[in-house]
């Protein structure tokens, strides 16, 4: 028996398939609230020198939180090349998108105080802007796609296909369910950097961050049960034809689905399910609560808490449905049909294993040096070496 | 297949990785500097070396931005302008690129914010570990992002899965310890050394000459002259290892690198000038070296090194044989678990040259429909463009012999003449700046160009790579990805003067009290760091 056999085919596809969640909750969780903050920014900081306390309560970790975004890409890559590649290039000018205004922010943090202008500042203010707004928006937008399926086929060689102009493919995107995808995750991405600002900043930018992340979090909930009504009634769902077997070659082309009826039966079928969507209103509802009362710690936990339910409500809502076809369903991503081979997913196994606690560990450490508020003072201080 | 697809993506790839490989060298080498420097302070508890620190760091920060920025844009562009590459290959190449996100980016980017932000947050042993840290995280990037690039040079250590379509893993070792791999990871760390090497002897220099911050300029220069003249002679020491590996493993680079139309009778010569001519399959005006070339590609006098128009012949053979694969797997496709064992035998005994057959569907559908001028089409088609290859490598090779010679000099002058150099030298110092870009620019250049018309050499063909774009899409891109960068590239510039301008923040009493406290000391060593005579 060879080592990588040690751990069965369709055990390894489930082991990735729950990576792959953390990866994507790991970088909503961290990113997620640089991104919040980012989006937050214009509207929070009132003078050049509250805005640099707000750009410092992520200026140290935001570079660290992104590599949750490079490692989800690289991730995908080696686990689920099928994924990789339909899905990058089918939703090409939206991960342009996204791909700019994350090229903006890095430039955006660092170059702003390198200056004194007051327009050379405000306006690396609007790219921070733009560098969390749009990413949140459109990650919500790109999941709304997924969870109605996207146009594309595989030929008999697997080379995706996507029929139709650059531009006509990015509007099909902007359908009206995937938009109230995209108010979910932004809102979700707000109050969790308002969750961030309340518990790293003092006197009256907290306060403006806990009023602003209450009426955000109050949107967040609405939009998230609106977004599960339509998901429950409107939306029309996928399911596998037949015995599957999980432990098959990866092509999709082997594993027939079909198109019908709506993603209610998946929590028909798996009852239990309902827990994710569950903790997602219980911890959105308890980060706006937690606002509220000025609680700190806490309020960012619930916050976290919050989008754990509302990422893995989506997963697994669509198991064992990675990406959907409306085009050709059997061209269809799942699970047991677009995983890298029965090898290299154990090799990548080992190497998660090894170096994610390690990860963990010295992030931890990290932040445990910096921990403590970020005032004015601080900032006047530090002027030449902080943002 | 719409060629303009290909020929865009094929731009946008280019235009985004050279751009991100600008500011890539300077991370690699800029960080070790400045780890070393951080090391001399905390051993000495000099003010100055922590200033030194502290100034270099500040354009290690401006530079290091840029290099995440674009490399966002790579990590990404693969799915998005390369899917079928990605599919075909994903199951071996994912698999070092996502492990550089987890064993480097994670170490480098975590620690980086603690580098500028933890300066009164630690102690001075504690950040120099950070300083280390960051350095490390670089390099082992380079590590694994060249292990995935070498593959793509030297496909050891995988196999073709007719089920799946695609290349599978077959032996994670073979492509870690891969030697193509291997030679290029020193080689192009190596570059990287020499260009921030380069850039703060030039920045120095540049100090001299205007009389200011002499303190630092100097003890920069020292530091600078001899990590790289080291590293100049490893980076041509280890390139001539690189060159070995191609001439073993891609030979039809090799032969483009020396425009080698016609094999020679060992040992070739090496062809210094000359004007090569892809149509008339000749070089002009050549000028000859007798030997060299064979003791380079092959270290013997007696090898061969086959030239262009024989491997254009053996191509030939290879699409042949490529065609028996390929139908074989046309019949295990349609007839899958009930395939006869003998197709299947069949499929296994032609499959290394499925890729050479693929090469065929830039012309037709199905390749085993090509005639024959098809098939001659496609022969020819595995000759790369050989004059950006040729006049590369000359560029490349002869700034790397300018390198060892200025920091042999400047460490000469630094270790034996007390520190002091003259005005032509700074001012040769300041104009070589940009040179290690430039060598570095063409030794991919060299590299990329020459694996033509292969995304994975021999295994997939650059054409059937692509995503199936529309021309519009790419254009857009390709716009506005233009327009960002040159906008990003004058800030940056910018910036980069503004603070090389600006100078160190020099503590001057803080300097000066540690002068004053240690004077004795410092006399009975001899030490003439008291002196702060100008350039000569
Ligand atoms: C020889 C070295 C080298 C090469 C060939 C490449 N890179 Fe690079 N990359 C680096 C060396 C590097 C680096 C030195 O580690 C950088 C530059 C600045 C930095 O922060 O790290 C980096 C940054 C960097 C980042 C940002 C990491 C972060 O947030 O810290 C990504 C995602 C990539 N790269 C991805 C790629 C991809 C997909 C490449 C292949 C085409 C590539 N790089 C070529
Ligand atoms: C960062 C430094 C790099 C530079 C400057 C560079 C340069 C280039 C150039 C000039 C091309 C165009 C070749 C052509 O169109 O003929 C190219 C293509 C390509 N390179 Fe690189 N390269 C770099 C790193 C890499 C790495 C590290 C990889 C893989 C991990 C890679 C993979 C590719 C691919 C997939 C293509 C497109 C297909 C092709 O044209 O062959 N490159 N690169
Ligand atoms: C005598 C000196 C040199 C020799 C013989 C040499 C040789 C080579 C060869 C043969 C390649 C192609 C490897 C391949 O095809 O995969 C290469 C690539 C490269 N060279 Fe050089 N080189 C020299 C100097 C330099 C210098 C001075 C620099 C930069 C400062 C440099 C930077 C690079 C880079 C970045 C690459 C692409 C990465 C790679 O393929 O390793 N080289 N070199």
């Amino acid at each position: 028996m060879v080592l990588f056999e040690l751990i069965d085919y369709d055990t390894l596809r489930v082991i990735w398939w729950l990576l792959l969640g953390v990866l994507l909750i790991g970088f909503a969780m961290t990113d997620g609230f640089d991104m919040g903050v980012g989006a937050l920014l214009p509207f929070l900081g009132k003078t050049d020198l509250e805005r640099r306390v707000i750009i410092n309560t992520v200026g140290p970790v935001w570079e660290g939180n992104q590599v949750w975004f490079i490692l989800g890409g690289g991730a995908i890559f080696a686990a689920w090349p099928p994924l990789y590649a339909v899905s990058f290039s089918g939703f090409y000018l939206a991960m342009f998108l996204v791909l700019a205004a994350l090229i903006l922010r890095p430039v955006a943090f660092k170059y702003r105080s390198k200056r004194e202008a007051e327009t050379w500042r405000s306006g690396w203010d609007w790219a921070l802007f733009v560098g969390g707004a749009v990413p949140a928006l459109v990650f919500g937008v790109a999941v709304g796609n997924v969870l109605r399926g996207v146009p594309f086929e595989l030929t008999p060689e697997l080379i995706p296909m996507y029929p139709g102009s650059a531009l006509g493919k990015l509007f099909g995107l902007l359908n009206p369910f995937a938009l109230l995808c995209g108010v979910v995750s932004l809102s979700m991405l707000l109050t969790h950097g308002a969750a961030w600002l309340s518990l790293k900043t003092e006197g009256a930018i907290a306060a403006r961050a806990r009023k602003i992340g209450q009426k955000t979090g109050l949107v967040t909930i609405g939009a998230y049960a609106l977004a599960g009504l339509c998901l429950a009634f409107f939306v029309t769902g996928y399911s596998i034809v037949g015995d599957v077997p999980a432990d098959g070659p990866s092509n999709p082309h082997y594993i027939e689905v079909a198109r019908g009826g709506t993603w209610l039966s998946a929590y028909l079928a798996r009852p239990w399910i309902i827990i994710a969507p569950l903790l997602g209103f219980a911890g959105m509802w308890m980060t706006v609560q937690g606002l509220k009362a000025g609680r700190e710690v806490s309020t960012l936990l619930w916050s976290k808490l919050g989008i754990f339910g509302a990422i893995s409500s989506v997963g697994l809502t669509i198991f064992p449905f990675l990406l959907p076809s409306t085009l050709d369903p059997t061209s269809s991503l799942t699970v047991w049909d677009a995983s890298s081979s029965h090898k290299t997913l154990f090799i990548m196994l080992v190497a998660t294993v090894i170096f994610m606690p390690l990860i963990l560990a010295y992030t931890a450490w990290v932040y445990s040096v910096l921990w403590g508020k970020v005032t004015e003072q601080d900032v006047t201080e530090n002027s030449h070496s902080v943002y | 297949m719409d060629l303009d697809i290909v020929e865009l993506s094929r731009l946008q790839f280019a235009m985004t990785a050279m751009y991100h490989f600008l500011f890539v060298p300077l991370t690699l080498g800029l960080s070790i500097l400045v780890a070393i420097m951080e090391t001399v302070y905390v051993m000495t508890n000099r003010p100055i070396w922590r200033q030194m620190t502290k100034f270099w760091g500040s354009l290690f920060g401006i530079n290091f931005v840029l290099g995440v920025a674009t490399g966002i844009t790579m990590e990404f562009q693969f799915g998005m302008n390369w899917s079928y590459y990605s599919h075909y290959v994903g199951d071996v190449f994912g698999a070092p690129l996502a492990i550089e996100g987890l064993m480097a980016f994670f170490m480098e980017a975590t620690f980086v914010g603690l580098f500028f932000f933890g300066w009164d947050k630690l102690s001075k042993t504690a950040h120099c570990v950070v300083t280390w840290l960051v350095a490390i995280g670089s390099n082992f990037s380079a590590l694994w992002i060249l292990i995935a690039n070498g593959w793509m040079q030297h496909p050891v250590g995988a196999v073709f899965n007719p089920d799946t379509m695609r290349m599978e893993m077959s032996s994670f070792y073979e492509v870690l310890f891969n030697t193509v791999a291997q030679a290029k990871f020193v080689h192009t760390v190596s570059a990287g050394y020499v260009t921030a090497s380069v850039f703060v002897l030039g920045v120095s220099a540049w100090y001299l000459l205007k009389g200011r911050h002499i303190d630092l300029a100097k003890r920069s220069i020292t530091i600078a002259a001899s990590f790289g003249l080291a590293s100049a002679l490893s980076v041509v020491v280890l390139g001539d290892e690189s060159g070995y590996d191609a001439g073993l493993n891609q030979k039809m680079k090799m032969a483009a690198i020396e425009a080698m139309w016609e094999t020679e009778p060992a040992p070739a010569s090496f062809t210094l000038f000359g004007i090569p001519d892809q149509e008339d399959r000749e070089t002009h005006y050549a000028i000859k070296i007798p030997w060299v070339m064979g003791l380079i590609g092959t270290r013997s006098l007696t090898e061969q090194i086959p030239g262009i128009d024989d491997l254009v012949e053996e191509a030939h053979q290879k699409i042949r044989s490529g065609l028996v694969a390929y139908d074989a797997l046309m019949t295990i496709r349609e007839q899958r678990d009930a395939t006869p064992q003998a197709v299947r035998d069949t499929f296994e005994a032609h499959s290394d040259d499925l890729g050479h057959a693929l090469l065929l569907m830039r012309y037709v559908e199905d390749p085993r429909q090509a005639t024959e001028a098809q098939i001659t089409q496609a022969a020819n088609d595995t000759v790369p463009m050989v004059f950006p290859i040729f006049w590369g490598f000359r560029v490349m090779v002869g700034l790397g012999f300018l390198f060892i010679a200025t920091m042999a000099f400047f460490f000469w002058r630094s270790s034996f003449k007390g520190q002091t150099y003259p005005r032509w030298a700074l001012r040769i110092a300041v104009i070589m700046i940009p040179a290690p870009w430039i060598a570095a620019e063409m030794g991919w250049i060299v590299a990329e160009y020459g694996r033509q018309p292969w995304t994975v050499d021999g295994i997939l063909p650059t054409a059937l790579s692509v995503s199936r774009l529309s021309v519009g899409d790419l254009l857009i891109t390709i716009a506005l990805f233009a327009t960002f960068y040159t906008v990003l590239f004058i800030v940056e510039m910018g910036l980069m003067l503004k603070y090389i301008r600006k100078g160190p923040v020099q503590d001057v009493e803080e300097t000066e009290a540690w002068t004053r406290k240690h004077e004795r000391r410092l006399r009975s060593a001899g030490s003439d760091d008291l002196m702060t005579t100008p350039a000569e």
